[in-house]
């Protein structure tokens, strides 16, 4: 089991607590509208699936509810750092 | 009453739960009917159901105005993260999220309550009664501990739980928010639709250690 730090209630909570819910910082486009079918269909349907270094949205489920963001090495399932949604992660991997 | 509060008493439906006097509505605790197993010899665990209370749940991102209401008809403040303040008559605020509280007062004050906090608080903020969808069960004994360290994973331990402590997480194969009220008793709220499936679950957790309902 991992123990995962809950941002909002400010403690070590079991996994059991928690749900994953994807990649984190996912931008809707300004101007729907505008886009190309293939801009759409990437904001859509097309994920990050790195390994190594990921930004994830979890959700507190049994706990305060609230969501946050994860910084997780896929590879290890270490857990860097969790944040507050809107914050920026510290911890990034390096550009390629 | 301030304009913006009236505006919200137009919009929401305001209606209180509690039966009329007189009524042929029989009010039924979601436990009421369950025939409780104990063991009579010393009991190492004490259990009861302190149902029909008035349950609201207070929702308020920051709103000032909210909070000196709450401080205006409880006499009490909204508390922080993982915490409760109560006062002498019972009535207690436990801290479930960021922007969420749940309050509980006597059954027959929960919309008089409601109806004043409206009065007072303007902007945005919500009050749900949910008296009907939850139970509250109160958990005392030498062994309540260890019936609560069977059920959930969460320390119990003093130096991660201690006194007016609140903390809701898995219970079982359900969830409950939990308070200690003292260093061994507990407060557990559930949900009705699970209280069944919990009562029989911590029934049998108790077991061992003796039963005993009041
Ligand atoms: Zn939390």
């Amino acid at each position: 089991m991992l123990c995962i730090f809950c941002p909002h209630c400010g403690e070590y909570r079991e996994e059991e607590e928690f749900s994953a819910r994807g990649q984190a910082h996912i931008k809707r486009p300004e101007d729907p509208e505008a886009c190309s079918d293939e801009e759409w269909g990437n904001y859509m349907f097309f994920r990050k699936n790195p390994k190594g270094l990921h930004h994830e949205l979890w959700v507190h489920s049994a706990g305060c509810g609230k969501f946050f963001n994860m910084t997780r090495d896929t590879v290890s399932y270490e857990i860097k750092e969790t944040y507050k949604i809107g914050e920026q992660p510290s911890v990034v991997a390096a550009e390629k | 009453m301030s304009e913006a509060a009236e505006t919200q008493s137009e919009i929401f439906a305001q209606m209180d739960q509690v039966p009329a006097a007189g009524s042929d509505v029989i009010a039924e605790s979601p436990l009421s009917n369950f025939h409780w197993k104990t063991t009579g010899a010393e009991a190492g665990v004490t259990l009861s159901e302190q149902g029909l209370a008035g349950h609201l749940v207070l929702r308020s991102a920051g709103n000032s105005s909210f909070e000196a209401a709450v401080e205006k008809v409880l006499g009490m403040s909204l508390p922080g993260p993982l915490q409760s303040v109560s006062d002498d008559s019972g009535r207690v605020i436990r801290w479930t999220s960021p922007d969420e509280w749940l309050l509980t007062v006597s059954n027959s004050d929960a919309f008089s309550v409601e109806q004043q906090l409206r009065a007072e608080a303007s902007g945005h903020y919500s009050i749900v009664n949910v008296s009907g969808g939850q139970t509250i069960l109160m958990l005392s004994g030498d062994s309540a501990e260890m019936v609560l360290m069977k059920t959930c994973h969460y320390d119990t331990h003093e130096s991660s739980f201690p006194v007016g402590k609140v903390v809701r997480t898995t219970f079982a194969k359900s969830g409950a928010l939990i308070r200690r009220v003292g260093e061994s008793e507990w407060e557990l709220i559930i949900r009705r639709s699970f209280s069944d499936y919990l009562a029989l679950w911590l029934q049998d957790a108790a077991g061992e250690y003796g039963l005993q309902i009041i």
